[in-house]
């Protein structure tokens, strides 16, 4: 069914427009549906969820794309945020704007990006997992251990008080005025951050379907060939590497203005690995597929975690599992389950989807 | 006399101990088709792993079209003009084939990060021309109808054509194909050879390796042949056939 409308909307311009105007307007009253019925825990995990969907379309394209399995991934999403951690706190003292901080934080996480990628480009599948994973951990280690014997990153404490986005006179921490209407802090960071990653999903888009795109799918599918055909594999590699690094950069950098706070537990190999499970559970290549993986991973733990301990309260009387245990337990089934029944993710690509449908999917296509 | 468009001069590969080419050296001519033929395991691959530079020469050099080649640099050597297929079919198995051809405009083209994202009118009208020129060579090779199929769901001699039209996307002057008529029936041969003429008349020269001995004479310009990595004798078709090292290397040495 999701095909076809898909398909229809394709076809039908007027309803595409339709659709367009309708998800902005869901999309623009979200937050305050969230927020009065559910309450502002739950928005603060819907920020979070926009962070995480933007690292999982950077990872997308060197993971879903390019094919290159990528364990260390949070180590970009640590150096956007320390950067922004480091500029913008009484650490040092120093207070950077947002707007020179985060394309900074792109660009630095970029070029970890590729020097992460330089020394692996002879490697693929479980030989690469093993070096981007040491990547990842040395990363979170040098984060821990640069507090002597000169203290950049204030080691296992981390740095606070980092300074909220803010720009110009206006500052996310605070409700905003806008018009005689007042806006609230997290509903404000939503907005940024529904801001970037709408601008992320027009670029992963736009790199998709691109002769860029090509030589990354390209490579995924068959390096030798890739190389035959006239394209430079190792140039084409690092920029997987380096695009999908700096749109973790972005993402890290308005993860510090937003928590306030950074220390190297939050980049610990759980993170990578969940971000991982986003792009594979969602559809990897499939950049609807890896948005919906970003929503739901972020989302259903929460959920469990805030309905395990009250459904055993009301059907044992008493709790008999920790409901973070739990939490673990549940998440591993689903991703079982999805790996069992879905192999190619939640949401894959339409390629892979039009192979069911046959003819009729053929026909679409050829009417686009 | 056709003016030379490669020469192969004295081309050595070693696997440890295994000489799988020795001292080759051989001239290919502008429009001609060149016939590589040899028994198994004679080095035939492996040559064109050297020239496509999948391989790194031991020894030797190879000089196309006036240029001396850098080795190791297969995206180069397509650059360059040398465009291959291979024995075992590597074709991108989850693009459709019409993507597979568009990859193959790669290297004749330049839109990078920044046209992708703004899809200026340069980079529109770029794409726009990948997009014909897959199409044209689709239809082409004859495969136009599977244009958005995936790769992997072709017939094997679709997925062969298929490939051929890949190569040609990135305008060789040298097209190298890799034994294309293994595991085809008798027509498909037949009209492989009527594409691969057709491909020497528009003026691409056909560097073939092929076991079909009877495609190979009755295709071929010229033919070298290859046994335990040395060329044993490089002529026209009627000439190589007598040969009597040719036949000794197929049939067995010391036929009574």
């Amino acid at each position: 069914m999701m095909t076809l409308t898909l398909d229809t909307l394709k076809q039908d311009k007027r309803a595409a427009i339709a659709a367009t105007v309708g998800v902005g307007v869901l999309l623009a009253v979200f937050p305050f549906i969230v927020g009065s019925t559910l309450g502002n825990s739950w928005l603060r995990i819907l920020d979070f969820a926009l962070l995480y969907i933007m690292l999982a379309l950077g990872l997308n394209i060197v993971v879903g794309f390019a094919g290159l399995l990528d364990m260390g991934y949070i180590a970009f999403y640590a150096v956007g945020a320390y950067l922004y951690a480091l500029l913008a706190s009484p650490h040092f003292g120093l207070h950077v704007p947002v707007w020179v901080i985060l394309p900074a934080g792109a660009l630095l996480a970029g070029m970890a990006g590729a020097l992460l990628g330089a020394p692996t480009l002879r490697l693929r599948g479980d030989y690469l997992a093993i070096v981007t994973l040491g990547f990842g951990e040395i990363v979170r280690i040098f984060m821990n251990n640069l507090n002597a014997p000169v203290n950049i990153t204030n080691g296992p404490q981390g740095i606070s008080s980092i300074d909220p986005i803010h720009m110009g006179g206006i500052t996310l921490a605070k409700p905003l005025s806008v018009a005689g209407f007042t806006l609230p802090s997290l509903h404000a960071y939503y907005y940024l951050f529904l801001a970037l990653a709408l601008l992320i999903i027009f670029v992963s888009i736009r790199l998709e379907d691109s002769r860029i795109g090509r030589a990354w799918v390209a490579i995924r599918e068959d390096e030798i060939a890739a190389k035959a055909c006239g394209i430079n594999t190792r140039n084409i590699k690092l920029l997987a590497f380096t695009m999908g690094a700096s749109f973790g950069g972005v993402a890290g950098g308005l993860f510090a203005g937003f928590q306030g706070f950074v220390s190297p537990e939050s980049f610990n190999l759980m993170e990578s690995v969940m971000v991982l499970c986003m792009v594979v559970l969602g559809g990897m290549g499939n950049i609807p597929g890896v948005i919906l993986g970003g929503v739901m991973l972020t989302v259903l733990p929460e959920f469990f975690r805030h309905s395990a301990g009250p459904v055993q309260q009301a059907i044992f009387g008493k709790i008999l599992l920790d409901p973070e245990a739990l939490r673990m337990l549940l998440f591993g089934l689903a991703l079982v389950a999805v790996m069992l029944y879905r192999p190619a993710g939640l949401w894959p690509s339409t390629i892979r989807r039009r192979e069911f449908n046959g003819e009729a999917g053929n026909a679409v296509k050829g009417g686009k | 006399m056709k003016p030379t468009l490669l020469i192969a001069n004295a081309i050595c590969k070693h696997f440890g101990g295994v000489k799988a080419l020795s001292d080759v050296s051989l001239t290919i001519r502008k429009g001609e088709i060149y016939g590589l033929i040899g028994p198994n395991g004679a080095g035939k691959t492996t040559f064109f792993n050297v020239l496509t530079g999948l391989y790194h020469p031991n020894g030797g050099e190879l000089l196309f079209d006036g240029y001396k080649m850098r080795a190791s640099a297969p995206h180069l050597a397509a650059q360059s003009g040398i465009a291959r297929t291979f024995q075992n079919i590597r074709l991108f198995g989850n693009m459709t084939a019409l993507e597979n051809v568009m990859v193959g405009r790669h290297v004749r083209t330049q839109a990078g990060v920044v046209g992708a994202v703004l899809r200026d009118p340069r980079t529109r009208r770029e794409e726009a021309g990948i997009h014909r020129r897959a199409e044209e060579l689709l239809h082409y090779v004859g495969v136009a109808d599977r244009a958005n199929d995936l790769a992997r769901h072709l017939s094997y001699g679709d997925q062969r054509r298929l490939e051929i039209a890949r190569a040609l996307a990135t305008d060789p002057k040298l097209l190298a194909l890799d034994e294309p008529a293994a595991g085809m029936n008798a027509s498909e041969t037949a009209e492989l050879r009527v594409l691969i003429e057709g491909i020497r008349n528009d003026g691409i020269t056909v560097l073939l390796i092929e076991h079909d001995v009877k495609l190979v004479m009755g295709l071929c310009d010229r033919v070298a042949v290859l046994d335990y990595g040395v060329k044993i004798c490089e002529d026209v078709p009627a000439v190589v056939q007598k040969n009597p090292k040719v036949i000794e290397a197929y049939l067995g040495g010391s036929v009574a």
